[in-house]
């Protein structure tokens, strides 16, 4: 299929590429958020001198295979250049890849963070703990921010791309840090702790605890209690560290790629956040726009050319039948009369389409620097040859 | 199997999930909407707060409080703490909230870090409405596939954690209605594309396995129309011929080249996703109904389309 992109300023992904250390790819579900990041990667270190990290999330599994991330996960691991075969003289810089996996990297925090081996150990046992890291959302907003600035501070790669855990509202994790900040230092924690600190065991006086207590019962008050007085021990750690994340996310060597389809519900995601961005002062560098329809179905004539088929099928097949042969043989008439009919009707149905979504393109590029829009591809990506020409589209 | 699936609108609980982006509220609210206008009292309910399904409706932001959409038809916002206040006063008979003191700012963390709480706190509230036969049909926006497991596991998952308490002993009557394919059904919806199929082939595992709860039907949104039959297709080769374009340009201007090129788009696109329907078919559980919804070419994604998608919906179903 004929792949073409456009842009609406001077700027390119190769310029933007150049000049951030961190790109974070962000839009809501299903709209090709991940593989555009690594799409990203790919072209960047193929084309750049540098050392390029993709940080990725939840990659469909073939993909994941195709970058050799199923084996290693966690770990950061470099795709060899072999995968770049069909890029001219090898690949100028590295591409290296690493999936997320929130639970180990909380684990890793906790290590890091913990003030003895004791408390750590405590706080890796403890029930709360691990449903927390495990299945708390919103952990894995946090710990993927976290891990992008260790990354980041590691000063072991020149670019960054990171993809954005599949969130309700694509604006979570950028809170993340600071909403973790609050949690730890809020009253609320104290107060909870508080029966166990002047050793009360009974609840009864108290009429929160007493819900509470015939709610959940008295086994899980106790763990969110020790879960909080073990955490409070690492308080300055991750205070420290949240406001640091939210320094780089905002700071001049991150720009944020904004992807989505042209679609309603994604758009409209899609607009939401990048007014949020810019409101917040976040640097947003590109929308990508993927499964876009082609600008042949905008066109006047076409248009004309369909209305006359539907409307008049009969006649231009009348006129038509003696110019054409199918096998060496006639046309049918009539046949012919319903195959025009159905093109025209095709022209003039994803015609109301891409004029939506050529309102929808004006709409949502008024804000970044750079739009660029990827045709409907016949398939998704799973090789770095595909990432890699999916990459080009976007590069030029 | 041997009477055959539970025909969808038989059922009082449907949970409509899939992946992201595939046209999952838009299906619930068709099955809302067909309900709805076939007479059944029906209540639609959206999970993830996203503030879509009011789009679909044309109507302003729904609450907890459910609101009269259509004759028949009313919509809410799930939300979790509403759901706990309600259930306070409801079962508990816990009679003035104040006295429970800053139950909001603990109500986040707790329902955030103990699996669950959020999960039964929806699963309870919904399972609550049809007990209570508040509705004939509870249709449920639910979560994405990625988290809709354990939404519909967390009855039988918050006994491991919260292993007393009254919450423990409102458990069973859920499960009961949970597991019984007369009153409850999962639908997946679905697109005919490579991510999508195969989460959809995926997440029928995953019910199976972590569940017992029975899969309604799948839902496959947004399915091309097929251009025309085999015979016909090498006519529609033939206009690319150099004599014929130029005879068709001749007889409906130059734009036939657009023309021929977009029917090129269509079929290829078609074609691609025939593969994907066809992996879809291969790999599900012989007897469960498949339905499928046309793509649609409209310009809005309003009320218009969730009634013609209702309509297609209905016609699949055999109405």
């Amino acid at each position: 299929m004929a792949r073409s992109s456009q842009r609406t300023a001077n700027l390119t992904l190769e310029q933007l590429c150049s000049a951030k250390e961190v790109l974070v790819s962000t839009g809501s579900g299903g709209v090709g958020k991940t593989t555009t990041a690594a799409a990203i990667g790919a072209v960047a270190a193929a084309r750049l001198g540098a050392k390029v990290l993709v940080l990725t999330v939840d990659p469909a599994k073939r993909l994941a295979t195709a970058l050799g991330l199923e084996e290693f996960g966690n770990v950061e691991t470099r795709v060899p250049d072999e995968a770049f075969a069909n890029v001219e003289g090898g690949p100028r810089g590295e591409l290296w890849v690493a999936m997320l996996d929130t639970k180990q990297s909380w684990d890793d925090l906790i290590a890091r963070h913990a003030p003895d081996d004791a408390t750590r150990d405590a706080i890796l046992a403890n029930s709360i703990y691990k449903n927390l890291s495990g299945k708390f959302v919103q952990s894995h907003d946090y710990v993927a921010m976290e891990r992008l600035y260790e990354i980041h501070t590691s000063g072991r790669y020149d670019l960054v791309v990171v993809d954005t855990p599949p969130t309700r509202n694509a604006i979570d994790f950028l809170e993340a840090p600071d909403r973790m900040a609050d949690f730890f230092s809020s009253r609320l924690l104290r107060w909870l702790i508080a029966p166990y600190r002047s050793r009360v065991v009974s609840f009864a006086s108290k009429p929160f605890y007493s819900v509470a207590d015939r709610i959940l019962g008295t086994q899980f008050l106790e763990d969110i209690a020790e879960f909080f007085m073990l955490f409070q021990t690492m308080y300055d750690g991750f205070v420290e560290r949240a406001r640091a994340v939210t320094t780089l996310l905002g700071g001049p060597q991150t720009s944020f790629v904004v992807v989505s389809t042209l679609e309603v519900a994604p758009s409209r995601e899609a607009e939401f956040f990048l007014e949020l961005l810019s409101d917040r002062g976040y640097h947003v560098g590109a929308l990508v726009l993927n499964k876009v329809l082609p600008d042949l179905l905008l066109s006047t004539d076409g248009a004309d050319a369909a209305r006359v088929l539907s409307t008049d099928a009969e006649a231009v097949a009348a006129r038509l039948a003696p110019e054409l042969q199918v096998d060496g043989g006639a046309v049918d008439p009539a046949h012919l009369a319903h195959v025009l009919a159905e093109i025209g009707s095709n022209f003039s149905n994803f015609a109301v389409v891409a004029r939506r979504e050529a309102e929808q393109r004006a709409e949502l590029s008024r804000t970044p620097e750079l739009c660029l829009t990827v045709p409907w591809f016949d398939d998704d990506i799973h090789s770095v040859d595909g990432l890699l020409r999916l990459g080009e589209v976007l590069w030029r | 199997m041997a009477a055959g699936p539970v025909p969808l609108l038989e059922r009082r609980l449907l949970f409509v999930t899939g992946k992201g982006g595939v046209g999952k509220t838009s299906v619930a609210s068709a099955i809302a909407l067909l309900a709805a206008q076939r007479g059944l009292r029906t209540l639609v309910c959206e999970v993830d707060a996203k503030g879509n399904l009011a789009d679909f409706f044309g109507v302003g932001p729904l609450k907890f409080q459910p609101t009269e959409v259509r004759e028949h038809l009313f919509a809410m916002a799930m939300d979790t703490e509403e759901s706990l206040k309600e259930y306070l006063r409801l079962q508990l008979k816990v009679p003035i909230l104040a006295k429970i003191g800053p139950l909001a700012s603990t109500f986040d963390f707790v329902a955030n870090a103990a699996p669950g709480v959020k999960e039964i706190l929806t699963v309870g509230k919904l399972t609550y409405e049809v007990r209570e036969r508040n509705y004939d049909l509870v249709v449920v926006d639910a979560s994405a596939s990625g988290h809709v497991v354990g939404q519909l596991a967390s009855p039988v998952a918050i006994g491991e954690l919260v292993n007393a308490g009254l919450v423990r002993s409102q458990t069973d009557w859920m499960i009961e209605l949970l597991t019984d394919p007369a009153t409850t059904g999962v639908v997946l919806a679905t697109a005919p594309e490579e991510m999508p199929v195969t989460e959809t082939l995926e997440l029928i595992g995953r019910l199976q396995d972590e569940t017992e709860i029975d899969v309604a039907a799948v839902v496959v949104n947004r399915v091309l129309p097929e251009l025309f039959g085999r015979d016909e297709e090498a006519i529609f080769d033939s206009l690319r011929a150099e004599g014929a374009s130029a005879a068709l340009s001749a007889a409906v201007g130059t734009g036939a080249d657009e023309v021929l090129d977009a029917a090129d788009l269509a079929v290829g696109l078609r074609r691609s996703r025939a593969v994907h329907l066809a992996r879809l078919r291969d790999g599900l559980p012989a007897g469960l109904p498949v339905l499928y919804l046309p793509y649609l070419f409209t310009r809005s994604h309003g009320v218009r389309a969730t009634s013609l998608i209702a309509a297609s919906l209905g016609e699949e179903l055999g109405y």
